[in-house]
């Protein structure tokens, strides 16, 4: 079999004494959405921040292996190389959209800033992709010179996908990509991830406290508590047939509507 | 090992159930235990199709369930043969239960899980397409199989959203239809159907056992069952070690 | 204490700002933090420049100091005078008597030369600092040639503009690794950066850095493929000299609107008046 895609090993991360993280291991493989679920203060925005590379973990170590080759320890990479893994293969979804959004240049400046990174020089082209992918995220292209500021929190998130998707990452971590969102837009921004996962071939790790959200795009669920993994399996095995007391409570928690 | 060779006089089985147990621990119930599968046995071949019986409690979703490997056993075997040779599905990795569920193992439940904006036509010919399908045959078979459950091609654009529980369920049915897999288990297929319908969704399972596929179902209408079935089985006599 | 040490600053000061210069010397475009000193003008006014020149000065140079491009406006006059005083050196408007040459937003039209030094006042040498106001991302974005927002800038224009309409501090790229602030000189200016023979200096006081282009360096603008980089055309000639590939000036007339345009080098314009009605 090919190998995992990203493997976590026993990652820890503190804040003072306050334990975030405490070693934390999965694997994940090409194709696989793996959700994180939990609730304020399990632990899942630092496991992702720091598999993520955006902060540093205390101990532990995450392997990356690119089109099967030998896997790369990402903790040992320098900078440099982190931030051009960051910008190329790999995409960060931030929760609030003016983290992961320039809001004072265009919205064709920002799904372009990583081709002039990575050294397109054509000012035609890299206008053409913008205007491809926004279409891609249902943003009018007529908007290519409009400013983040001028749209809708929906919206901001969608540029914020294009922004990442631009240079065709592998691997997409997504921090509460629906949070602080109108229903309705909610439904709508999650079907999009949902569709270019299934056509781009995108693997994601998902962080979320809302099970309807880790349904719809997860293939795999892990449930955290107090920085510890309390479950993990297939996101239908979790939720139709969880086995520890906290996972129980978490899934008979939901409202039915 | 997970995997083992079969006995010759076993070729054709597609699903062998042993010694199947599973308890459920409700820890939001102050730890009450139930009982719902006790030491079952069943095996179901290929061209084979079991009907599980039982009155309601008895075990039978859950015994697909855990076939399907959305419910943890509590002990036993399920060995389904793969293209690997028999896995034990009760052991294997997430990626293992994901890749057979990709080739070897189809669910049908009684519902259409409906993820809005996606048009009827694409749901049922995504199912084909994501198991190597050509989307253009893909398309083309959705829309004949649309055709034969009744679903107008003036809804084959919307998005099922808005449709009955029997015309959603014809959907779920077409895309099991688009994609089957050597093992298919049916959750009472039929019960939100009108009797053509239910009719033409039964000779349609026919016709898949014919092909070669097993089958495992729960057919809610005795009269159904009657119609279907190569032989029953009966869950609340599963405690005996011999099939009914 | 009526008497100052030779050019203001004292031998300390001159060996740490020195220091630096040789640093930023060693890497073309790259800004040098330095220690820069209360000098007896505010920021703004060029401290920067001058405690670049009153470090390299020596009794013997000649100084010419311009502000953008002519020698007689009041920075350029009071900065001439105080090294006058503190330092007590020739002075000249001539170009190609000049030895150290300090300039405020232009280069000279004259070609300079080798044994000549250029030294710039610079307001913000931070080229990317508009777009990315954190110091600690613009170092990172040097070190690591992490150079993707500079272009944003210029894909903004375009898109706003229909051309890059950046036409001073233009960005450039110094022997092909750091991107640089040419300062605010105009982009007509950039190409003679390019390959100069004489040595560029550039000083920050309120920022604090310093940086330098060796002499035949490569500095090249930055631009797009299909929007190439282009410097400032006119229609007219200089009214005064009639040179048709200055940098100019315009200046209004009145309160009618009349306007003229007229070299922005003061001492090049003299030079060509006199030396075509020398002709006549």
């Amino acid at each position: 079999m090919t190998k995992p895609l990203l493997s976590v090993d026993r990652l820890s991360k503190s804040f003072g004494n306050t334990v975030a993280c405490d070693g934390i291991s999965f694997d994940l493989w090409p194709g696989e959405v793996l959700g994180i679920v939990g609730e304020s203060g399990s632990g899942k925005t630092t496991l992702l921040r720091s598999i993520a590379g955006l902060i540093s973990a205390d101990e532990g170590a995450v392997s990356y292996s690119r089109n099967g080759q030998d896997p790369v320890s990402v903790s040992s990479l320098d900078e440099p190389a982190l931030r051009h893994l960051q910008r190329t293969e790999w995409a960060f979804v931030h929760q609030h959209p003016h983290q992961g959004l320039r809001m004072n240049v265009s919205a064709g400046a920002n799904i372009g800033e990583r081709l002039m990174a990575n050294n397109w020089r054509h000012y035609g082209n890299i206008r053409d992709e913008a205007i491809k992918w926004l279409e891609a995220v249902e943003i009018d292209p007529a908007r290519i010179d409009d400013l983040p500021r001028t749209f809708s929190g929906g919206m901001q998130q969608r540029l914020q996908i294009a922004r990442n998707l631009v240079t065709n990452p592998k691997l997409v971590f997504m921090d509460e990509p629906t949070g602080g969102l109108d229903v309705s837009v909610q439904a709508r921004l999650l079907d999009l991830i949902r569709g270019l996962v299934r056509d781009l071939g995108l693997s994601a790790v998902v962080v979320t406290h809302d099970l309807a959200v880790a349904r719809l795009l997860s293939t795999r669920l892990m449930v955290m508590r107090y920085g510890e993994v309390i479950e993990h399996g297939l996101t239908d095995q979790v939720l139709e047939d969880p086995q520890a007391p906290y996972s129980q409570l978490l899934v008979s928690s939901v409202l039915q509507v | 090992m997970k995997f083992y060779k079969m006995a010759p006089e076993d070729i054709n089985l597609v699903l062998d159930v042993e010694q199947l147990e599973k308890q459920f621990t409700l820890h939001t119930q102050n730890g009450a235990v139930l009982d719902v599968l006790d030491k079952v046995n069943l095996t179901v071949s290929a061209g084979e199709i079991i009907a599980l019986c039982g009155p309601s409690g008895a075990g039978k979703s859950s015994l697909l369930k855990s076939v399907y490997g959305t419910y943890r056993v509590s002990g036993g075997k399920i060995n389904i043969l793969s293209e690997h040779g028999m896995i034990d599905i009760a052991k294997a990795e997430p990626r293992e239960i994901i890749e057979l569920r990709t080739r070897t193992i189809g669910y049908v439940s009684q519902f259409l899980r409906v993820i809005p904006r996606v048009s009827t036509l694409d749901i049922v010919a995504n199912a084909a397409i994501e198991t190597g399908t050509p989307e253009d045959e893909a398309k083309s078979l959705a829309v004949s199989l649309l055709e034969k459950l009744r679903i107008p091609a003036a809804l084959h654009d919307l998005s099922p959203l808005t449709f009955s529980g029997g015309e959603q369920q014809r959907v779920n049915i077409a895309r099991a239809m688009s994609a089957p897999r050597p093992l298919m288990l049916f959750d009472e297929p039929t019960a939100s159907l009108d009797p053509v319908n239910r009719e033409t969704v039964l000779s349609m399972i026919r016709e898949l056992a014919a092909s070669g596929t097993a089958v495992l179902g729960i057919f809610h209408d005795p009269k159904d069952r009657e119609k279907l079935r190569t032989r029953d089985f009966d869950l609340k006599e599963a405690r005996e070690p011999e099939d009914a | 204490m009526t008497e100052y040490n030779f050019a203001y600053l004292n031998e300390q000061t001159k060996k740490m700002i020195r220091r630096a210069l040789l640093k930023a010397i060693a890497i073309p475009g790259y800004q040098v933090p330095f220690a820069s000193r209360e000098m007896p003008m505010p920021y703004g006014w060029g401290t920067g420049g001058v405690q670049v020149t009153a470090s390299i000065l020596t009794p013997e140079d000649t100084l010419k100091v311009i502000d953008q491009g002519a020698d007689d406006t009041t920075n350029a006059v009071s900065i001439r005078k105080f090294f006058k005083r503190t330092a007590g050196v020739e002075t000249t408007e001539v170009t190609e008597d000049a030895d150290i040459i300090q300039t405020r937003h232009r280069i000279p039209e004259t070609p300079l030369r080798e044994d000549q030094v250029l030294v710039y006042q610079v307001p913000i040498p931070e080229p990317l600092r508009f777009l990315e106001p954190r110091e600690t991302e613009t170092r990172k974005m040097h070190a690591y040639e992490d150079y993707g927002l500079m272009h944003v800038k210029l894909y903004e224009d375009i898109s706003q503009h229909g051309h890059i309409a950046t036409t001073y501090a233009y960005p450039v790229e110094v022997e092909g690794r750091y991107v640089m602030d040419p300062s605010p000189t105009p982009k007509f200016d950039n190409p003679k950066m390019d390959e100069c023979p004489a040595l560029q200096l550039f000083g920050a006081g309120r920022e604090k850095r310093i940086y330098a282009v060796p002499p035949y360096t490569k500095v090249v603008s930055l631009d797009f493929e299909d929007h190439p980089f282009e410097v400032q055309k006119w229609s007219t000639p200089c009214a005064l000299c009639g040179a048709r590939n200055t940098f100019l000036d315009e200046v209004i007339m009145d309160d009618k609107g009349t306007r003229m345009f007229v070299c922005s080098d003061t001492y090049n314009c003299a030079k060509r008046q006199a030396s075509s009605e020398a002709a006549e």
